[in-house]
């Protein structure tokens, strides 16, 4: 049986039904979780979805880190659950103490709408266990504040532990060090500003972004810290 | 019983030293049009006023630092300052 996907939806969420058609053609089952639910419960991986989580007001993420669910998403997170942010979900997990550092304005105050290519970085991650580092995906972005940011220490324990999941071969928005996602130290909590779920199609223009879904959803099947059959 | 009283609260949140700046980039080399040149090191930031009940402005100007630190600003890129008043003082 496949895996069964909760997707976390705040008001101004509006990536949830591609995220559901993508893991459900990879044979995943998925149902959306409003931000007033407290519980996750039954669920073996978390998606937050992009868009703009209350209208991004106060900065993007901030007022969505205190929805009920959150709670539950914390919860699920500490033990173990694969929890994956794309985009504004990215940036609700950053203010969410979830994931370290912060995504500001991009450089130069540019939106940007493009098909970039990442580089995965680790394979240690539930967005990329079994994908071989060096490996490069087509993978769009849409954003106006992904250029990641944190403290001196934090990128240098970001990069002593591992824990840059993606870079940018090319930065289009002047994220530190070409950052595209990071992971927790526990590597099942990931965020990331491109969007794998619009990758997922021919008719989209790539299918690169499967080869991350389907890590998530092995990741589902077999979370972290879960004993080995 | 402590009474409570009414203070008005300023909090004002800029990006931090070292963190990139361009909305206050853009506006500084917006100026000369103006025919400004001498203005330098522009910043942009954000404000929020409020009110707030305490028992004395000791007390409120924690709840708005409490504020501050919690919501308004992202310690991560953000500095604040909190600025308290009696309200009807003006701010």
């Amino acid at each position: 049986m496949g895996a069964r996907i909760g997707v976390v939806i705040f008001p101004g969420t509006n990536c949830e039904h591609d995220s559901i058609l993508a893991v459900e053609r990879l044979g995943a089952s998925a149902d959306l979780v409003w931000h007033g639910d407290t519980s996750v419960a039954g669920y073996d991986a978390l998606i937050l979805p992009g868009g703009f989580a209350h209208g991004d007001y106060l900065r993007p993420g901030a007022i969505a880190r205190f929805s009920p669910v959150m709670d539950a998403v914390g919860r699920f997170a500490a033990d173990g659950g694969p929890v994956v942010g794309i985009c504004n979900g990215f940036q609700v997990l950053c203010e969410a103490g979830l994931l370290p550092g912060a995504l500001q304005k991009n450089r130069g105050l540019r939106f940007v709408c493009a098909t970039v290519v990442i580089r995965v970085e680790t394979g240690d991650s539930v967005l990329t266990a079994g994908v071989p580092v060096g490996t490069e995906l087509r993978i769009p972005i849409n954003h106006f504040e992904g250029n990641y940011t944190c403290d001196a220490d934090t990128l240098a324990e970001l990069q002593s532990e591992d824990r840059v999941v993606v870079r940018y071969v090319d930065n289009p928005n002047g994220s530190v060090d070409d950052i595209a996602g990071v992971c927790n130290r526990a590597r099942n909590v990931v965020g990331l500003m491109p969007h794998p779920e619009r990758a997922s199609d021919p008719l989209l223009g790539s299918v690169d972004g499967r080869v991350l879904l389907s890590a998530l959803l092995a990741s589902a099947a077999s979370p972290v810290g879960a004993t080995p059959a | 019983m402590a009474s409570s009283e009414r203070f008005s609260v300023l909090v004002e949140v800029r990006l931090r030293d070292g963190i990139a700046d361009p909305q206050g980039a853009t506006i500084e080399r917006a100026l000369p049009a103006l025919g400004l040149s001498g203005v330098s090191g522009v910043r942009a930031g954000k404000a929020f006023w409020f009110d707030i009940s305490a028992a004395d402005e000791t007390d409120a100007l924690a709840q708005a630092t409490e504020v501050a630190d919690r919501l308004l600003a992202n310690p991560v890129i953000e500095e604040s300052s909190v600025t308290v008043n009696p309200a009807g003082a003006g701010i």
